[in-house]
């Protein structure tokens, strides 16, 4: 219950955060609008060659798009997440104050990622959906209960791409400079996600490959969910999917954090 | 009472080794082991505030980080308050505070009293004593103000000033500081001084202070450890510190016109001269006033201000008067 009261603090904490930043939530919403269209026009181009790509009509396509652009800050697939700070302690050194502190290192950042999530969702989430939905039929549906499993799907997600990019995150640990890392991840991320394309519409055993991995936890199926792609079995299949990944996921960040802070010292301080 | 006595941090013949890899040629790498601390003792009983201190590298911070539980020793027993820190790590995090002068625990996007409400909910914090230390810190470290700014709008001597409050408000029973007072200018170096004393007093906080700046020392610690290349060099007062490595002060006399050296004043040497300014070396156990007044009894004297010596001088010199 007190372990409760506290994360919840550090999770509201990490949402005052990022809400203090108007200028560059403005600026997100802008970016992730125009991308928005880019990639609409570009599937609405694809879509007339090749209706039905992927198993989705061209308003499911349209939809997908701007389900991505809304998810995009907050499942962090292209940073700008917790990882950018929790980097930035392990190089200088900081990180040791934080082992100082009666908490747990992966749940402290887990909350405060929750917090900024939770804020992205709002205010880098509505603004590009609505748009989208005011400049292109959308197949966005309107019972309740589709919107439900979507937010639960979303939640997953974000546990998911927290789990990924803190296990990205350790590696400052052991490399001096983690821009490749970080690079790497955000590649990894934009493509197996399916930010860039659905990932149904990649054919044979590629295809079905790239839905088995972590990535396609993080956008592929909270988007399935919300287009009506996943239905009834297929939704609970889907959030046991993600659930999974984040497990082994958590489970494997945690080994490694264990390993990682005995390096602490070596990096001085 | 007999409690007194009783040690608070034992430290008994600790070690550490760290084994390090180090490129040997185009591809060969060769194992190094490095002893950053080496066989060392000692024991701090409760209330008591110690200076530790020591060259670059000395092993300070590698003992500071074994004694806080985030490094195992390799050799050796330690004991916090009765605890095995690297075993006990969680249990004792909460009954110690940690300041790194170069490092913060405060959120850096958010008010100040943000990052305290947060303090209050990682130590469990009973509220009634929560808001009695709040404001406690907040009057005797002047934080009022600067409760609602945001701390990446605070002042370097600000910012170290809100997180030795974020550091005590648990009431920790030791608290570990270093370079407290580094980059602050005289006003707040005086302001964190003169709150760790009374802390020390009022509360009897263990305080174990590593730092570079002989100053805090002087005004805080009767006693210093000194450590160097991970062994004990020297533990006692800080007096005895100067005899035993015979340190010296520096006296700088600005006079009316440019002269020849000054010379002829007993237990003082010239070390330089600059136009009409002058260098004289002195004993740093001898008082200054005797010398000052002789210089301005017997030359034009204009200004006039002392240097203390920098406790790696100090050091340097009582290693080399053991092994030399």
């Amino acid at each position: 219950m007190r372990l409760l009261l506290l994360y919840s603090t550090v999770l509201r904490g990490g949402f005052r955060r990022y809400a203090t930043y108007r200028v560059a939530t403005v600026a997100g919403v802008f970016t992730n609008t125009v991308f928005g269209f880019i990639l609409a026009y570009t599937f609405q181009a694809l879509w007339s060659e090749r209706p039905r790509l992927g198993g989705y009509d061209e308003a499911q396509a349209l939809t997908f798009v701007w389900i991505g652009q809304a998810m995009l800050a907050t499942v962090a697939l292209m940073g700008g997440g917790f990882e950018e700070e929790f980097q930035q302690r392990i190089r200088t050194g900081d990180v040791a104050v934080d082992l100082y502190r009666p908490i747990d290192l992966q749940l402290w950042w887990l909350a405060s990622d929750l917090g900024r999530a939770g804020f992205h969702l709002l205010g880098r989430g509505v603004a590009p959906m609505a748009v989208g939905a005011f400049a292109f039929d959308l197949a966005l549906p309107s019972e309740p209960s589709v919107w439900a499993a979507f937010a639960v799907s979303v939640l997953l997600a974000v546990l998911v791409s927290f789990a990924v990019r803190y296990l990205f995150a350790l590696c400052a640990f052991w490399l001096l400079d983690s821009h490749g890392v970080s690079t790497l991840s955000t590649l990894l991320g934009v493509f197996f996600s399916g930010m860039l394309l659905p990932l149904t519409v990649f054919p044979g055993s590629f295809g079905e490959a790239v839905q088995q991995l972590p990535w396609a936890a993080m956008l592929q199926v909270p988007a399935d969910v919300l287009l009506g792609a996943r239905e009834g079995g297929d939704v609970v299949a889907g959030w046991g999917f993600q659930l999974g990944w984040a497990a082994v996921l958590f489970a494997v960040g945690r080994a490694v954090q264990a390993l990682a802070v005995r390096r602490v010292v070596v990096q001085g301080g | 009472m007999g409690a007194a006595a009783e040690p608070f941090l034992e430290v008994e013949g600790l070690e550490k080794v760290f084994r390090i890899r180090r490129r040997a040629g185009r591809l060969r790498r060769e194992r190094v082991e490095v002893r950053a601390v080496d066989g060392l003792s000692f024991t701090v009983p409760r209330g008591e505030m110690v200076g530790f201190i020591g060259p670059n590298g000395a092993g300070k911070s590698t003992t500071v980080k074994m004694l806080t539980g985030i490094l195992a020793p390799s050799g050796g027993r330690l004991r916090v308050a009765g605890l095995d820190p690297s075993r006990e790590r969680v249990e004792l995090t909460r009954r110690i505070g940690v300041v790194f002068g170069q490092r913060t625990t405060l959120w850096w996007d958010l008010p100040l009293r943000d990052s305290y409400r947060l303090m209050r909910r990682m130590y469990r914090i009973p509220a009634a004593r929560y808001r009695e230390n709040l404001d406690r810190c907040t009057e005797l470290l002047d934080l009022g103000p600067l409760l609602t700014v945001p701390v990446r709008q605070l002042s370097l001597g600000q910012r170290m000033r809100a997180d030795i409050a974020a550091a005590l408000l648990h009431d920790p029973e030791v608290l570990y500081l270093d370079e407290p007072t580094i980059g602050l200018d005289v006003v707040s170096k005086s302001a964190v001084r003169r709150f760790l004393a009374d802390l020390n007093s009022e509360r009897s906080t263990t305080v174990l202070l590593t730092t570079h700046d002989l100053g805090d020392i002087e005004q805080l610690c009767e006693r210093v450890l000194v450590i160097d290349h991970g062994r004990l060099m020297y533990d006692g007062a800080l007096a005895g510190l100067h005899e035993v490595g015979e340190s010296e002060r520096v006296l700088v006399v600005d006079l009316a016109r440019e002269l020849p050296p000054i010379s002829g004043l007993d237990g003082a040497r010239t070390l330089r001269t600059e136009g009409p300014r002058q260098w004289l070396a002195f004993p740093a156990s001898a008082s200054a006033a005797p010398l000052v007044g002789r210089v301005a009894a017997e030359y034009p004297l204009v200004d006039l201000s002392v240097q203390e010596p920098a406790i790696e001088d100090v050091i340097a010199r009582m290693y080399a008067g053991r092994t030399g």
